[in-house]
C-alpha cells in the first residue's frame, strides 16, 4: 500500500534506473542537479511517459508497462507544484485555486477555495495577480491548487528553491501540517540536506538515475557514506 | 463622393472581414496543431500552407485557377453539380485574400502558441484539465496578443490584396473592383483625384492595423 514506484527511462544518454515505496508520509528525494530527481515526479504524474516500469497508489495502478496501462496526467490523482510554481499570469489568486478543482460543482468550489485561501493564510489577496503578491504568498497559492481537488499524493519539485531562508524554514513547517491535515504521501525534491533531514519522515538519496540509499533522516546521517552526496552535504 | 468608390471601399472591407472570420476558424487550429503535435511532414505542412506569403500573388492566382476554375481540379465538380463557378464573382476575392493572408495568422499564432511556457500547460494537466480545456483556458488566452495581432496583420493582408484577385475574381466595376483593383483602374484612366483619396484612405488604414498588431505582438507580462 500507499505509493509504490519503479521506472526505467533513457533520455539524452541520462538513464534513470530507480524502485521505491513510501506511506502516508513526507519523503524527500535528495541528490545533486541531474540525478533524476524532478524526472521521477514527472513520470510519476504523467508528464513523461516511462521507457518501463508501474506506478501504484494503494489499490490502482496508473502506470504499468506490462499490461499497457497509462493514464493520461489530468486522470491521475497527484498534485503537483512545480519548480517555477507555474501559477496561470492571467488568472488572480482565487482563480489560480478555483482552477486547481475542474469537475467540483461551482457553489462547493467556490467554498472550498475560500477554505483553502482561509487555511493558507491568503486572506486579502482573493483579487491579486501572481505578479502582485511576494514569493512566500505564490509557494501557498500553488500548494493551495494543488492541494484543491483533493489529490491522492502531492508532488513538489523543489519549490522553495528560490526563496530565502526564513521563509524556507517557515515553508517547511507549513509542509509537514499539509502532511498531517491531509494524511497523504508527499514528496518533495530537494538537492539542500539540511532541508531534507529538517522535515523528511522518509530521505531517498538519488545518484546518477539510481537510489544510493533509503531511510530516516537519522538513518542517513549515522551510516557510513558511500555516497559522495552526503558526504558532501552532511 | 462617386458611388463607385463606396462600392469598392465597402466591397474591401466586407472581402476582409469575411476571409478574416474565415482565416481566424481555420488558422487558429491550424496553428495550434502545428505548434503542440509533433508528427512527421509538420514543416512541410507549414510550408505548403505559408508559402503564399513569398509567392508573387499572380502565382498564387494561377494556383487558385487551377484548383478553381471553371475547369479546375475542383471547381469542375462545383460547376458540373450546382452550375455555378467561383470566378469573377465576389467570393473568389474573398478566396484569394483568404489564402494569400492566412500565412500572417498561422506564422504568428503558431509563434504566440509556441512561446506559451510549457510548465503552465503541464500545471494544467496535473490539475485535472483536458487538453481542449487547457487550449481554451491557459494556452489561447496567454497567446492572445499574438493572435490579435495575426488576425489584425491578415485583415490589413487582405484589404490589400491585389494580384490573386485580379486572377481569380477580375477587375469588374461594381462586381469585383476592391479599392487596390479600384486604384489600378483609376490611375489607368488618369481620374487622379479619386486614385488619391483611395490612395491616402487605403494608406491611413493599413498604418492603423499594423500600429495595433504592434501594440498587441509586445509580450502580455
Amino acid at each position: 500500500m500507499g505509493l509504490q514506484v519503479s521506472l526505467q527511462k533513457k533520455l539524452n544518454g541520462f538513464n534513470l534506473d530507480i524502485g521505491w515505496e513510501i506511506r502516508n508520509e513526507l519523503a524527500v528525494l535528495f541528490g545533486f542537479s541531474g540525478a533524476g530527481k524532478s524526472m521521477t515526479l514527472q513520470l510519476i504524474a504523467g508528464l513523461m511517459r516511462p521507457d518501463n516500469g508501474r506506478v501504484s497508489l494503494d489499490d490502482t495502478i496508473y502506470y504499468d508497462s506490462v499490461t499497457n496501462t497509462d493514464f493520461p496526467a489530468n486522470k491521475r490523482p497527484f498534485g503537483y507544484v512545480f519548480q517555477n510554481l507555474a501559477l496561470f499570469p492571467h488568472m488572480t489568486v482565487i482563480g489560480n485555486i478555483l482552477y486547481g478543482a475542474p469537475s467540483a460543482q461551482k457553489h462547493e468550489k467556490m467554498n472550498h477555495a475560500l477554505e483553502m485561501i482561509r487555511a493558507f493564510r491568503l486572506a486579502g489577496l482573493e483579487g491579486r495577480y501572481p505578479h502582485e503578491i511576494s514569493g512566500g504568498q505564490k509557494q501557498r497559492v500553488a500548494v493551495a491548487r494543488a492541494l484543491m481537488r483533493r489529490p491522492r499524493a502531492l508532488l513538489l519539485d523543489e519549490p522553495f528553491s528560490a526563496l530565502d531562508r526564513p521563509l524556507r524554514i517557515e515553508m517547511r513547517g507549513f509542509l509537514r501540517e499539509v502532511r498531517d491535515e491531509f494524511n497523504i504521501p508527499v514528496i518533495l525534491v530537494t538537492h539542500d540536506f539540511e532541508e531534507a533531514s529538517a522535515i523528511a519522515d522518509k530521505v531517498i538519496i538519488y545518484e546518477h538515475g539510481r537510489i544510493a540509499q533509503t531511510g530516516t533522516p537519522e538513518e542517513i546521517r549515522s551510516a557510513e557514506t558511500p555516497s559522495g552526496a552526503c558526504a558532501v552535504r552532511v | 463622393m462617386d458611388e463607385s468608390v463606396l462600392f469598392s471601399i465597402r466591397l474591401s472591407l466586407q472581402v476582409a472581414a469575411v476571409s478574416t472570420a474565415l482565416i481566424v476558424l481555420t488558422g487558429l487550429p491550424l496553428a495550434y496543431f502545428l505548434a503542440r503535435r509533433d508528427f512527421s511532414g509538420r514543416e512541410l505542412l507549414d510550408v505548403l500552407l505559408t508559402i503564399p506569403l513569398v509567392l508573387p500573388p499572380t502565382v498564387t492566382g494561377y494556383y487558385l485557377i487551377i484548383l478553381f476554375g471553371r475547369n479546375g481540379f475542383i471547381g469542375k465538380y462545383l460547376y458540373s453539380l450546382t452550375g455555378w463557378s467561383i470566378m469573377f464573382t465576389w467570393y473568389a476575392a474573398v478566396l484569394a485574400s483568404y489564402v494569400v493572408a492566412l500565412p500572417l495568422m498561422i506564422k504568428t499564432a503558431r509563434a504566440a502558441i509556441e512561446s506559451v511556457d510549457g510548465s503552465l500547460i503541464d500545471a494544467s494537466y496535473t490539475l485535472g484539465h483536458s487538453e481542449p480545456d487547457t487550449a481554451l483556458k491557459v494556452i489561447l488566452p496567454l497567446a492572445k496578443r499574438g493572435i490579435v495581432a495575426g488576425m489584425v496583420l491578415s485583415f490589413a493582408r487582405a484589404m490589400g490584396e491585389f494580384g490573386a484577385t485580379l486572377m481569380l475574381a477580375g477587375n469588374l466595376p461594381g462586381k469585383t473592383s476592391t479599392m487596390p483593383l479600384a486604384i489600378y483602374s483609376l490611375a489607368g484612366s488618369g481620374e487622379w483625384s479619386q486614385a488619391h483619396f483611395m490612395v491616402l484612405l487605403l494608406t491611413m488604414m493599413s498604418g492603423i492595423f499594423l500600429y495595433v498588431a504592434n501594440r498587441y505582438s509586445r509580450r502580455i507580462i
